[in-house]
C-alpha cells in the first residue's frame, strides 16, 4: 500500500510507530498529485514550498516522542486540503471567485489555526463563494469526479471531495450551506460530515449564509472523518455563534455498533423522482443497519419538499448581504476605468462576480426589499421553524434519520446548467439539516453505473456520536473504505 | 406574477450590479422562475409560528472591553486596489446621498 | 396663520469604552489613519462580530438615566446600503427591538416644564471616515478613507415629536448632554464628533393634530446651528405654505456658513434598508438582576441635583433647574461654592450678570474670564463691604473683558468702598454744607430729602461710600442740628 493511500489515523500510528514519516507521506501524496492533478483539476493553488517545511517540522516532532518526548497533536505531519473559502494566512484565498482572485488574508481562520501541526498542501477548487452543487460555478475551471472524468465532482466543496477520493490528500475540509460537503462526497465516494450548526467555527470561513454555514471535514474512512472533527471542533470567542458544548470522544462512537438504535427512513424520501438503482442501494445500506441489531421505522417528515424553497430564500437574502462587502475598495478586484465610486462598485461586482452568484444577489435582495420581506424572508423562516418541529417530532421516534444523500450519481458536466431549478434539485435532501442546525454525514454504500452513491444520515444536535457509530456501521457493510478509483481519466494507478 | 424589468432595475440597483438589456430580460425570467417555485411555500401553515433565525437557543454571548492588537497599517492596506499613503483611495462620491 | 413647530431629535453619541462594539481594536481619538484595525472592523472576509459587554451597559446606563424600559430581550439587525465608508455594506444596529424605549426627561424653558419623550435608545456601530481631495464632497475628484472610527460603539437616541420651539430644542440637547455626561459614557464633544444630532421638523396650523410632511436636517455640528436651523426651516416652511405652495418630505443639508438649509434628496426616494437579524450575533436576555445593577451605577443626574441645590442651598426653582440642567454651569458653581462664594448670590450672578455677558458676546462659560475663583472673590468683596453691589457690576464688567483678579481690579481703579467713619464724616459734612436746602428739609422733618443728600453724597465719593455707613452718619449729623434747632 502507498502512502498516499494511507487514511489519517493510518498515517498517524504509523509516524508514531516510525515506519513512515511526513515528510515521506507528503513526497507520496505530491507524486500522485503530480500525475494526476492535470486530469482532477481539484486544486486552485498548491504551497509545495510550505508544505515541506511543515512536513520537516512534523518528522522532528514525532521524533522526539517515539525518543520520549510530548505526543505532538494527533494529526501533526498529515497532509490535508482546504478549499478555497477558508481564509490562510499568507496564502492566497479566491473563493473561487475573480472577485477574489489576488486576495491574500493577514489573518488565518480559526481551523486553520487549530490544524496548524498537519501540513497544508493548498487550496482547492469550489463553486464561486459556494454557490452551486457541480464545481461549474468556479471562474477558474471546473473539477473532475476522479470516478469519471466526464462527470461533476459535486459542489460546492468539488475540490476537497475530489482531493480526497482521487488520494491527494487523506483528508480536506470543505463547507455545507445547503449540502456542500455531503453531496459531493456521495458524488465522489468518500465520507462527508457537516457538524452540529456551532460545532466548529465559522470565523475564517467567507460567509454565504451565516446561519447555515459549517465546516466540515471530508475522509475515505467514517473514523478519520471522526479524528478531523475532533480536531477541528470546540468554542470559538472569536464567533458568536459558536457553542460551548463539549466535544466527546468521537473515536469510541465509531465502534459503538447500532445495536438498539432507532433508524428513521421519511416516507417522503422515497417518492418517485428518485433513480431506482439509487434506491436499492440506500435500501441495501439501511439492511446493514438493521442486521447490525438497529431498529427500522418509518417517520413522517411532511413539509421536507418545503426545504428547498425555504432555503432558496433564507440563504440568499443571508447572501446578498454578505457578499455586499465585496466593492473594490478595501480588498480584491476593482473594475478599472469608473469616475465615481458608485459606478465602480456596479462595474466591479458585474465583472468580478459570475452568473449564479449574481442570480443569488438578485434574489436575496428582493426577498429582504421593502414590502416583500413578510411574503417571502420572514415565510421562509416560518417554515425554518415547522421543519424543525417536524424533525423534532421524528426523532422522539428514532435517532437517526437515513435517506439518500442526492436523487442521484455524478451528472455530465453541462447538464444542469440550462435551468437555474435543475442544479437546485441536487439538494433536495441535505437543505433541511442546514435550515434547522442538525448534524449530518453523508457515508458511501455502493457504486451505481460505476458512480458512488452516499447515504445520508441525521441526528439530533450535538448528537454526532450516532451519526458515526451508524455510519461507520454501514461502512462495515459496503466496504468502501480508503477505497481510491483504479483509474482516473486517462491514467491509472 | 411576473417581475417587471424596473423591478429587476430597482434590485440591480441596490445590489450594485449592473446589466445590459438582455441579461436584465434573462435575470427577470430566471428570478421569475425561481420565484414561482418558491410561492409552493404559502402552502405550508406557518399561523403563529416563531421565525427560526438561529439554529441554537444561545443567548447574551458578549466579550470584555478590552483592546486587542489589530493589524498594521501595512497589513490593512496590503490589499487595497487603491492606496494614497496611510489611507484607501476611492474614486469620486458624487453626493452623499447614499450617506446616513 | 399661527404656526406650530414640530420637532423631533436624533442624536448619535460615540462611547467612551476602551474598545470597539464587536471586535479588540482601540478607539481613542487622534490616531494615525488605519492603525487601529483588524480584519473585523475592515469587514475582510470571514470575520465575525463579538459584541462588547460594556458598551451594552453604557447602553443601558443611558436609557436608564433617560426613564426608558430596559429589559427582557433585544437583538441586532443589519441595516443594508452601500458607501465607502461602510466596509462591510451593512451597519450592525437595532431596528425592531432596541435596548431602551419609551422613556422621557423633563425640560425646562422660560421657566416652564415640559415632558419630552424618548421613543429608543439603541446600540450600533459608526462608519469609517472620509477625507475629500478638495473642497467639498462633491467637488473632489477622489475621496480617502480612515477606518479606525470604525466600529466604535454608537447609541441613538430618538426622541418623540414633542418639542415645539427652537428654545425647546436647545434645553433638550443641553439637558441631555449633561445627563451622558453625568453617567460617564461619552465626553459629548460635538466638535470632535463624539455626539452629533439631526432634527426633523416639520409645521401645522396652531391647534392642528395632524403631522405635516417633516423635514430631515442633517450636518448640524453644534447646540447654536440646532437653534438657527429650526428657525429657518420653520420660517422656511411657513413661506412656502402661505404661498400655497406644498411642503414635501425632505432630507436637508444645515449650511452655517451661510445660515440656511439646503436640498439634498426626498424622502420618497428613501433608502431600502433590508433589516434582517443579524444572524452571527445571539440575541440578549437582559434581566432584571443586571438592569438594577446598571441602574444603581447611576451617580446623581440634573434633577437631583436641582433638587439638592433647591433643599441644600435654597435656589429658586428657576435658577436650580438652570444651572443644573448644564453640566458646564453646575460644575462653575460648584467650583464657585468650593471657592468660598455664598450660594444664592453666586446663583444670581449667574444667571444674571454673568449669563447676559455671556449672551452678548456669544461666549461659553468654559472659556469665560471671569471663573468660578473670581466671581468667588468678587461675592466675597460684596458680602464683606469692601465693594457696593453696584461698583462689583463694574468691575465684573472690566474682569470678564480683561480678566485677572477682581480684588486688583478694584484695587487698580480706586474703587474700594469707602467705610472709614473718619472720611466719610468729612464727606457728610461737606456735603450738608453745600445743600443747606434739603439739608433743612430733613431737619424740619422731611425724611424723604435724605435720599437727595445721599444721592450727592455717593457723587462726591464716586460711588464709592458705603451706603449704610454714609447713610447713618448723614443722619447723625443731621439730627445732631435738629436739636440745635
Amino acid at each position: 500500500m502507498e502512502l498516499y493511500e494511507f487514511g489519517v489515523g493510518q498515517l498517524a500510528e504509523a509516524f508514531e510507530k516510525g515506519a513512515a514519516s511526513p515528510s515521506e507521506a507528503l513526497s507520496s501524496v505530491l507524486e500522485r498529485i503530480g500525475e494526476l492533478e492535470g486530469e482532477v483539476h481539484a486544486f486552485l493553488l498548491t504551497d509545495e514550498e510550505g508544505a515541506r517545511k511543515k512536513a520537516k517540522e512534523a518528522d522532528g516532532l514525532w521524533a522526539a516522542a517515539r525518543k520520549g518526548g510530548a505526543r505532538p497533536a494527533p494529526l501533526a505531519g498529515v497532509p490535508y486540503v482546504l478549499k478555497d473559502n477558508i481564509c490562510t494566512n499568507g496564502i492566497r484565498t479566491t473563493c473561487g471567485s475573480k472577485m477574489l482572485e489576488g486576495f491574500v488574508p493577514p489573518y488565518d481562520a480559526t481551523v486553520a489555526g487549530k490544524l496548524s501541526g498537519s501540513v497544508l498542501l493548498g487550496k482547492s477548487n469550489m463553486d464561486e463563494f459556494a454557490m452551486g452543487s457541480s464545481t461549474e460555478n468556479s471562474a477558474f475551471g471546473p473539477t473532475r469526479n476522479p470516478w469519471d472524468t466526464k462527470a461533476v465532482p459535486g459542489g460546492s466543496s468539488g475540490g476537497s471531495a475530489a482531493c480526497v477520493s482521487a488520494g491527494f490528500a487523506p483528508f480536506a475540509l470543505g463547507s455545507d450551506t445547503g449540502g456542500s460537503i455531503r453531496q459531493p462526497a456521495s458524488l465522489c465516494g468518500v465520507v462527508g460530515l457537516k457538524p452540529t450548526y456551532g460545532r466548529v467555527s465559522r470565523y475564517g470561513l467567507v460567509a454565504f449564509g451565516s446561519s447555515l454555514d459549517q465546516i466540515g471535514p471530508f475522509a475515505r474512512s467514517v473514523e478519520d472523518a471522526a479524528l478531523v472533527f475532533e480536531a477541528i471542533s470546540g468554542h470559538d470567542p472569536k464567533d458568536s455563534t459558536s457553542s460551548p458544548r463539549p466535544v466527546p470522544d468521537m473515536r469510541k462512537a465509531c465502534k459503538k455498533g447500532v445495536k438498539g438504535m432507532r433508524i428513521g427512513l421519511p416516507r417522503e424520501y422515497f417518492a418517485e423522482g428518485l433513480d431506482p438503482e439509487v434506491k436499492d442501494l440506500v435500501m441495501g445500506a439501511v439492511e446493514e443497519l438493521s442486521a447490525g441489531g438497529a431498529e427500522i421505522v418509518e417517520v413522517s417528515l411532511p413539509s421536507s419538499m418545503y426545504g428547498l424553497a425555504a432555503y432558496y430564500l433564507a440563504a440568499t437574502a443571508e447572501a446578498s448581504s454578505n457578499l455586499a462587502r465585496f466593492d473594490g475598495i478595501r480588498y480584491g478586484f476593482r473594475a478599472p476605468g469608473a469616475k465615481d465610486v458608485v459606478s465602480a462598485m456596479k462595474k466591479t461586482r458585474s465583472h468580478g462576480f459570475g452568473d449564479e452568484v449574481k442570480r443569488r444577489i438578485m434574489l436575496g435582495t428582493y426577498v429582504l426589499s421593502a414590502g416583500y420581506y413578510e411574503a417571502y424572508y420572514n415565510k421562509a423562516l416560518k417554515v425554518r421553524r415547522v421543519l424543525k418541529e417536524e424533525f423534532d417530532e421524528a426523532f422522539g421516534k428514532c435517532d437517526a434519520i437515513a435517506g439518500p444523500t442526492t436523487p442521484e450519481v455524478a451528472f455530465r458536466f453541462g447538464e444542469r446548467t440550462e435551468h437555474p431549478l435543475s442544479m437546485y434539485m441536487s439538494d433536495i435532501y441535505t437543505i433541511t439539516a442546514n435550515l434547522i442546525g442538525i448534524p449530518a454525514i453523508s457515508v458511501p454504500c455502493g457504486l451505481s453505473k460505476g458512480l458512488p452513491v452516499g447515504l445520508q444520515l441525521a441526528a439530533r444536535a450535538f448528537d454526532e456520536e450516532t451519526l458515526f457509530a451508524a455510519a461507520a456501521e454501514v461502512e462495515r457493510g459496503a466496504g468502501f473504505a480508503g477505497r481510491i478509483p483504479g483509474r482516473i481519466g486517462g491514467a491509472s494507478r | 406574477m411576473g417581475i417587471s424589468r424596473d423591478e429587476v432595475m430597482r434590485i440591480a440597483e441596490l445590489a450594485r450590479l449592473e446589466f445590459g438589456e438582455e441579461d436584465a430580460a434573462r435575470y427577470a425570467l430566471e428570478l421569475d422562475l425561481i420565484l414561482g417555485y418558491v410561492a409552493k411555500l404559502e402552502e405550508v401553515d406557518t399561523e403563529g409560528k416563531k421565525p427560526l433565525t438561529h439554529a441554537q437557543e444561545l443567548v447574551n454571548v458578549m466579550r470584555q472591553d478590552e483592546p486587542v492588537q489589530g493589524l498594521s497599517q501595512d497589513q490593512a492596506l496590503m490589499n487595497a486596489p487603491a492606496r494614497k499613503g496611510e489611507f484607501f483611495l476611492v474614486p469620486r462620491i458624487m453626493d452623499n446621498s447614499d450617506e446616513d | 396663520m399661527s404656526w406650530e413647530t414640530v420637532i423631533g431629535i436624533e442624536v448619535h453619541v460615540e462611547l467612551s469604552t476602551e474598545s470597539k462594539v464587536f471586535c479588540g481594536c482601540r478607539t481613542k481619538f487622534g490616531a494615525d489613519p488605519n492603525t487601529q484595525v483588524c480584519p473585523v472592523c475592515l469587514g475582510m472576509p470571514g470575520v465575525l462580530p463579538v459584541l462588547n459587554r460594556k458598551a451594552v451597559e453604557y447602553c443601558m446606563k443611558a436609557a436608564l438615566a433617560l426613564n426608558c424600559e430596559v429589559s427582557g430581550r433585544t437583538k441586532f439587525d443589519r441595516k443594508n446600503y452601500f458607501y465607502p465608508d461602510l466596509p462591510k455594506a451593512y451597519q450592525i444596529s437595532q431596528y425592531d427591538m432596541p435596548i431602551g424605549k419609551n422613556g422621557w426627561m423633563d425640560v425646562e424653558v422660560d421657566g416652564k416644564a415640559k415632558r419630552i419623550g424618548i421613543r429608543r435608545v439603541h446600540l450600533e456601530e459608526e462608519t469609517g471616515k472620509l477625507i475629500h481631495a478638495g473642497d467639498d464632497i462633491t467637488s473632489a475628484a477622489s475621496s480617502m478613507i480612515d477606518f479606525n472610527r470604525c466600529g466604535i460603539p454608537l447609541i441613538e437616541i430618538v426622541s418623540e415629536a414633542d418639542i415645539r420651539s427652537a428654545d425647546e430644542a436647545r434645553a433638550y440637547l443641553v439637558k441631555l448632554r449633561s445627563i451622558l455626561l453625568a453617567i460617564g459614557v461619552s465626553d459629548c464633544k460635538m466638535e470632535e464628533g463624539s455626539m452629533r444630532c439631526e432634527a426633523n421638523v416639520s409645521i401645522r396650523p396652531e391647534g392642528s393634530k395632524e403631522f405635516g410632511p417633516l423635514t430631515e436636517m442633517k450636518n448640524i455640528a453644534s447646540f447654536k446651528a440646532v437653534y438657527k436651523a429650526i428657525e429657518y426651516e420653520s420660517a422656511r416652511q411657513a413661506k412656502v405654505l402661505e404661498s400655497g405652495g406644498e411642503v414635501r418630505r425632505q432630507t436637508r443639508h444645515w449650511d452655517d456658513a451661510k445660515s440656511e438649509t439646503v436640498f439634498m434628496r426626498s424622502k420618497e426616494q428613501a433608502h431600502d434598508y433590508r433589516y434582517f437579524p443579524e444572524p452571527d450575533l445571539v440575541p440578549l436576555e437582559i434581566d432584571r438582576g443586571w438592569t438594577e445593577t446598571v441602574k444603581a451605577s447611576i451617580p446623581e443626574l440634573p434633577d437631583q441635583r436641582k433638587a439638592r441645590y433647591m433643599a441644600d442651598y435654597g435656589l429658586a426653582q428657576r435658577e436650580a433647574s438652570l444651572i443644573s440642567d448644564d453640566t458646564d454651569l453646575s460644575g462653575y458653581f460648584e467650583k464657585g461654592l468650593e471657592a468660598g462664594a455664598e450660594a444664592k448670590a453666586l446663583a444670581n450672578w449667574m444667571t444674571g450678570e454673568l449669563a447676559a455677558a455671556l449672551n452678548a458676546s456669544g461666549t461659553e462659560i468654559a472659556s469665560s474670564k471671569v471663573g468660578p475663583a473670581q466671581m468667588a472673590e468678587l461675592l466675597g468683596m460684596v458680602a464683606g463691604d469692601e465693594i457696593s453691589g453696584k461698583t462689583a457690576k463694574d468691575v465684573f464688567a472690566e474682569v470678564f473683558l480683561k480678566g485677572g483678579s477682581p480684588r486688583k481690579m478694584v484695587e487698580a481703579m480706586g474703587l474700594g468702598q469707602i467705610s472709614g467713619e473718619e472720611e466719610l464724616r468729612k464727606a457728610a459734612l461737606a456735603v450738608i454744607e453745600a445743600n443747606p436746602g434739603p439739608s433743612a428739609d430733613y431737619v424740619s422733618g422731611k425724611e424723604n430729602a435724605i435720599m437727595f443728600l445721599m444721592g450727592q453724597l455717593m457723587k462726591a465719593t464716586k460711588g464709592r461710600a458705603n451706603p449704610k455707613v454714609a447713610n447713618q452718619l448723614l443722619k447723625q449729623e443731621l439730627d445732631g442740628r435738629k436739636k440745635n434747632v
